[in-house]
């Protein structure tokens, strides 16, 4: 099993690098993952990462693109709710790639 | 996974196993939120031990598995708003729609209004509604 | 028209009960695996049966039937038997297949 260091404390990945247990996640792990993928997270990335992680709190299901889509566009406005500005955010994907930083296993349906 | 102009179907799941004692519930759930990326005409129908997937106050702190009872509320952010319960399993049991978790979902053509998810139907209902659809897959 | 499957024994889960009661007049149910136990005379679910056949078919998969030592003899009257060419072709012939696992 492949690991992250986040401040000295080896935490669990799995194959595509998502954090086993959603527990082990801080926000500098989100921004060791971030890292990975040469991104630099902004107040921007981190609107929705925390909008996941609440998602998730109350579901316990990572939101399908679509779904987030729609529900990013309901709390935070339509000029974020569209797949444009989230791609542009999470360029391997909003739900995917967002996921991944905000510790949660990868979107149900999401192949 | 968008279809682009294909033919919409009807899928009903059945859904009538309790959901701790096997995998059936999870799965079911499972298959119903990545099918959901398909945009199908999606009902489901809780019968028998099934509708105790419905019900309130779950909580597995005690046995080491996930509660997944909450994912039924995101059913509706899915455009799954077709949830039957039968009538005579729910009696049988002991329990009424009050014992059940308020599902909802919001009309999205009517000012995002909060209606109900979860219709109970007979025997006779529940008959025609089977034979209306296209595909029906069993759990 | 509507095939109803039936895998389980009656006595072990109310698969067959719930499908008999929510079948619809001129559909089909088909009994295989441990499920033919309920085609057999003398159960406790023969009544059932019977009552069903007044408005519905129901058909038994001779193969499994036999596997498991009952005899067209103790058949409930008035079910059919099928081959699995049998049961292929209840399969094409019906709309859509409900299976009652």
């Amino acid at each position: 099993m492949a690991s992250i260091d986040v401040n000295g404390k080896s935490v669990e990945v799995d194959e595509e690098g998502y954090l086993v247990d959603l527990n082990e996640w801080s926000e500098d792990a989100a921004k060791i993952l971030s890292a990975q993928d040469e991104l630099e997270l902004t107040d921007s990335h981190w609107e929705v990462i925390n909008f996941l992680r609440e998602y998730y709190e109350e579901y316990q299901i990572a939101p399908a693109v679509r779904v987030l889509t729609k529900a990013i566009g309901k709390k935070l406005g339509p000029e974020k709710g569209n797949s444009k500005y989230l791609y542009e955010l999470f360029p391997y994907g909003p739900a995917k790639q967002a996921c991944r930083f905000a510790g949660l296993p990868k979107p149900t349906g999401c192949v | 996974m968008e279809e682009d102009g294909g033919v919409t179907k009807k899928f009903l799941y059945v859904n009538r196993r309790a959901p701790y004692g096997s995998i059936y519930a999870l799965e079911s759930l499972e298959v119903v939120l990545i099918g959901a990326a398909f945009e199908q005409d999606v009902s489901l129908a809780f019968i028998d031990d099934g509708v105790y997937q419905l019900k309130k106050s779950q909580s597995t702190d005690g046995i080491g598995m996930k509660n997944f009872s909450p994912t039924y509320n995101a059913l509706g952010d899915y455009d799954i708003n077709k949830i039957y319960v039968d009538k005579d399993s729910l009696e049988q049991r002991g329990l009424t729609l009050d014992d059940l978790m308020n599902l909802t979902w919001e009309d999205e053509n009517d000012n995002y209004a909060e209606k109900p998810s979860i219709s109970l139907v007979n025997s006779e209902e529940l008959a025609v509604l089977m034979e209306q659809q296209d595909i029906i897959l069993s759990f | 028209m509507t095939l109803h499957t039936v895998n389980k024994s009656p006595f072990e889960t109310n698969s067959l009960e719930t499908c008999l009661r929510l079948v619809r007049s001129g559909h089909n149910v088909l009994l295989f695996e441990d499920g033919v136990y309920g085609a057999s005379k003398g159960t406790r679910f023969e009544a059932l049966l019977t009552e069903a056949m007044q408005s519905c078919k129901i058909h038994v998969l001779l193969p499994d039937f036999e596997a498991r030592g009952m005899s067209i003899d103790s058949l409930i009257s008035g079910i059919e038997t099928v081959d699995y060419a049998g049961f292929v072709n209840l399969v094409t012939e019906n709309e859509r297949v409900q299976a009652w696992l």
